[in-house]
């Protein structure tokens, strides 16, 4: 039965040159080697993502009359949509701190230079649609945070010189927030956002497929001095059965996050009602926000946050841009691994002060 | 080297008229910008001139003056104190000028009733304010006393002071609903004051203590009740006995219809009891308890009625009625509070508690029926209501322990197909 499946496959799509092409691509396997799973478990995370927002379109009702009360229907009536509504807001925040921890891991590695450069910068793309996705599907549940964080979050985008109204308005899909934004942020967070996401997953993996798996420079030199040190595992199944692993392991923290920490719902959004004391936006906004919050009003003859946004506009376009900036032959290491740390710290320290603070 | 006639070159020239540009530039924006609109020329008033050095009740400062709702419309010194207020020296309080000096405090009311009775006078000024204020003075016990020929007692200018009379709406106004307590305390409190008419000191204090007093300060409610409000303003005087429970009903419409349908309206009535004040107070209106019911302590039926007599007996029906709720209620708090903190969605069953709560209210305001009966309907639709949260919170409790105990077959069939896996690889491997 099972070779007459294969006989059939093999005939209409080339089977045996699939799974051929699989069983000759390799892994290198060194002391790094489990870094490599963060990327698989953030495409896990994203297809989770997928999964479960799709089983939430079908109760989930875009308008500002219905939006909160077809959540409170899905995780108070609809059989296991507590689980699904749980599971795609924890899976999004995993998705972000794991996309965050392996663009780390590849900057730490070195994985960017050359020839990496385009997989770098479709990642660093990447990275920021998922943080696209977090802002526009916090406000999907139109409770009260969510509607003051979005306020908060579209105002910034108004402190831009010239464009910054303009922009604020198509996002706002007016000047004030109102069920026209939350039509908006609907259409970008299941229509725009997954289609292009999609499309620059391909390429991104198409990259890697490319390039191969980038081995650290110091393992690098190892190897060539000692060629019989070089170690490479099968892709399939050995590495695809490693990384089925760390997805399992993903899914029980998922499920376990979804029982014992169900994801608040909130009270609905009352646009007249004064904004909650302490608002603050999601933890991976986090550390910019308070950054924002501690820039004086003016700094030299320009506006504390405008400058803020600027710098922080200018620090994103320079870490996407890093392998270019680099130089050849990688002459700045030391100094992308010290910034990378300090980079680390900063986040980490803002989050925490931004968490604490009153 | 081309020069201009001045024999400068042309660049030089170019940057002295660019230079001269921006010196009229910034002359013209400086001509331009809004200069600080002049004060209009004070109108000269003598009075205030010599009344701001004196001291005590004879000063009156340009500070003063300037608060005055009068002043402020142009109404000046000599509207009730006669004289000129132009003239500069001894003529502007002279006889001629048609000087009064200060009015004898018996012709206050009257003085203030000259403008403030005239409706049509008062219409440029505030058609909205009454003008019945000497009327309604007159049947108080102020008026009445000062028509006797007391005139110790309150007048208009000890209420709203003779010079820095402000509307009452300004928090600021020793009227306003903030400063009324005090300016009446100010004499009702002042026990030597009060010992020739032989009346109580202690209603400041005991209004201190009170629920309304709560409501004003605390909760910042404008509209709680203040002295005025039960006894008038103007017309300043106890309710009465038989209007007591007319005055409470204003705003506690419910209680007084259930009192006039009560048992107690007659005996009340009978015995001379004043109505609410009987077992709330008058000024130590404190907040009621359920604890007021049946025959405990704190019971005020039982100022009246003994352990064995049919309205005991209901009084008691009634305590335990409001108690079986509260308790109901308070079960159902605690059990949603539980589920919610585990994390368990209860907003709905939350909003139905709100509900109970209010039948528990309901059921509280009818206790002024005076019959278990009368709080019958609200007291059960208040328990179902809170049983059935209660069932909604058992069911989210439940739902929870479902969910663990899920998560928990889940994680064993999770963690045997990574065993499964791990001992896969390993086999995969030692080929």
């Amino acid at each position: 039965m099972i070779s007459r499946v294969r006989a059939w496959l093999e005939e209409r799509i080339g089977l045996s040159q699939i799974t051929g092409f699989l069983s000759h691509k390799t892994v290198p396997v060194h002391r790094y080697s489990y870094w490599y799973f963060l990327g698989g478990i953030t495409l896990f995370l994203f297809m989770v993502q997928v999964g479960t927002g799709m089983l939430l379109l079908l109760y989930y009702r875009p308008t500002s009359n219905e939006a909160f009360e077809s959540v409170q229907y899905i995780v108070t009536q609809v059989r296991f949509g507590w689980l699904v509504r749980s599971i795609h807001s924890w899976s999004a925040n995993l998705m972000v701190a794991t996309a965050m921890a392996h663009m780390f891991s590849v900057l730490f590695l070195g994985a960017y230079r050359k020839p990496r450069e385009l997989t770098w910068v479709s990642g660093m793309v990447l990275l920021f649609l998922i943080l696209g996705f977090g802002f526009s599907g916090y406000l999907l549940p139109w409770n009260t945070l969510a509607y003051f964080a979005t306020k908060v979050g579209t105002d910034m985008v108004k402190q831009l010189p010239v464009i910054g109204h303009p922009i604020m308005v198509f996002l706002r899909g007016g000047e004030e927030v109102s069920g026209a934004t939350l039509t908006r942020f609907f259409g970008f967070h299941v229509a725009l956002l997954p289609g292009i996401t999609t499309l620059l997953i391909g390429v991104h993996l198409a990259f890697i497929q490319r390039q191969g798996m980038s081995v650290p420079r110091r393992i690098d030199a190892e190897w060539t001095a000692d060629p019989s040190k070089r170690r490479e595992m099968r892709f399939f199944p050995n590495f695809f059965l490693r990384e089925a692993i760390a997805w399992y392991i993903g899914l029980a923290v998922l499920g376990a996050l979804a029982a014992f920490f169900p994801w608040e719902l909130g009270s609905k959004a009352d646009p007249f009602a004064p904004a909650p004391a302490g608002i603050k936006p999601e933890w991976y906004f986090l550390s910019v926000f308070q950054t924002l919050k501690l820039i004086p009003p003016r700094l030299w003859k320009i506006d504390g946050e405008l400058a803020g946004i600027f710098i922080f506009g200018a620090l994103a376009a320079i870490w996407t841009l890093l392998p270019f900036l680099e130089g050849e032959a990688g002459k700045r290491r030391r100094l992308v691994t010290v910034v990378g740390i300090l980079a680390i710290v900063f986040i980490a320290g803002m989050t925490l002060y931004a968490y604490y603070a009153k | 080297m081309r020069t201009t006639r001045n024999n400068l070159s042309p660049r030089v020239a170019g940057a002295l008229r660019a230079a001269a540009f921006a010196v009229l530039l910034c002359a013209a924006s400086a001509w331009a910008q809004e200069k600080p609109a002049a004060p209009p020329p004070a109108k000269k008033n003598s009075c205030v001139e010599c009344h701001s050095v004196l001291d005590g009740p004879l000063q009156v400062t340009p500070e003063m003056a300037a608060q005055d709702i009068h002043a402020s419309k142009g109404i000046d010194c000599a509207a009730c104190h006669g004289g000129d207020p132009t003239a500069d020296d001894d003529s502007a309080m002279s006889k001629a000028k048609g000087f009064k000096g200060k009015p004898k405090r018996s012709d206050i009311p009257q003085l203030c009733a000259s403008c403030h009775s005239n409706g049509e006078y008062m219409r440029k000024y505030n058609p909205s304010l009454r003008t019945d204020q000497l009327a309604q003075y007159r049947t108080s016990v102020h008026g009445k006393k000062l028509k006797a020929g007391d005139d110790k007692v309150a007048v208009c200018s000890d209420c709203h002071t003779p010079h820095t009379i402000l509307p009452a709406n300004d928090p600021r106004s020793k009227v306003n609903a903030l400063n009324v307590v005090s300016t009446c305390g100010s004499c009702h409190a002042d026990a030597a004051r009060m010992k020739p008419y032989g009346i109580p000191t202690d209603q400041v204090a005991g209004y201190n203590v009170s629920v309304h007093h709560e409501a004003l300060t605390v909760r910042g409610d404008m509209s709680a009740p203040t002295c005025v409000t039960c006894h008038g303003n103007h017309g300043a005087a106890p309710p009465g006995l038989s209007s007591v429970e007319n005055v409470c009903a204003n705003c506690h419409v419910f209680q007084g219809q259930l009192f006039d349908g009560s048992p107690h309206k007659q005996p009340f009535a009978a015995a001379g009891l004043p109505g609410c004040v009987t077992c709330h107070s008058n000024h130590k209106i404190v907040r009621p308890s359920d604890a007021m019911l049946g025959s405990g302590p704190q019971s005020v039926c039982s100022n009246c009625h003994t352990g064995d007599d049919a309205g005991m007996k209901q009084a008691i029906a009634m305590k335990s009625g409001l108690e079986r709720l509260h308790q109901k209620i308070d079960q159902a708090d605690e059990l949603l509070e539980r589920a919610e903190r585990s994390g368990m969605e209860v907003s709905q069953a939350k909003l139905v508690q709100a509900q109970a709560r209010a039948a528990l209210t309901k059921a509280r305001v009818s206790v002024h029926s005076f019959g278990a009966a009368g709080m019958k309907a609200d007291i059960e639709s208040g328990l179902k209501l809170a049983e059935d949260d209660l069932h909604a919170g058992e069911q989210a409790m439940a739902e929870r322990d479902y969910r663990r105990k899920g998560l928990g077959i889940a994680v064993v069939l999770i963690l045997l197909t990574i065993a499964g896996l791990f001992l896969f690889i390993r086999q995969l491997e030692r080929r």
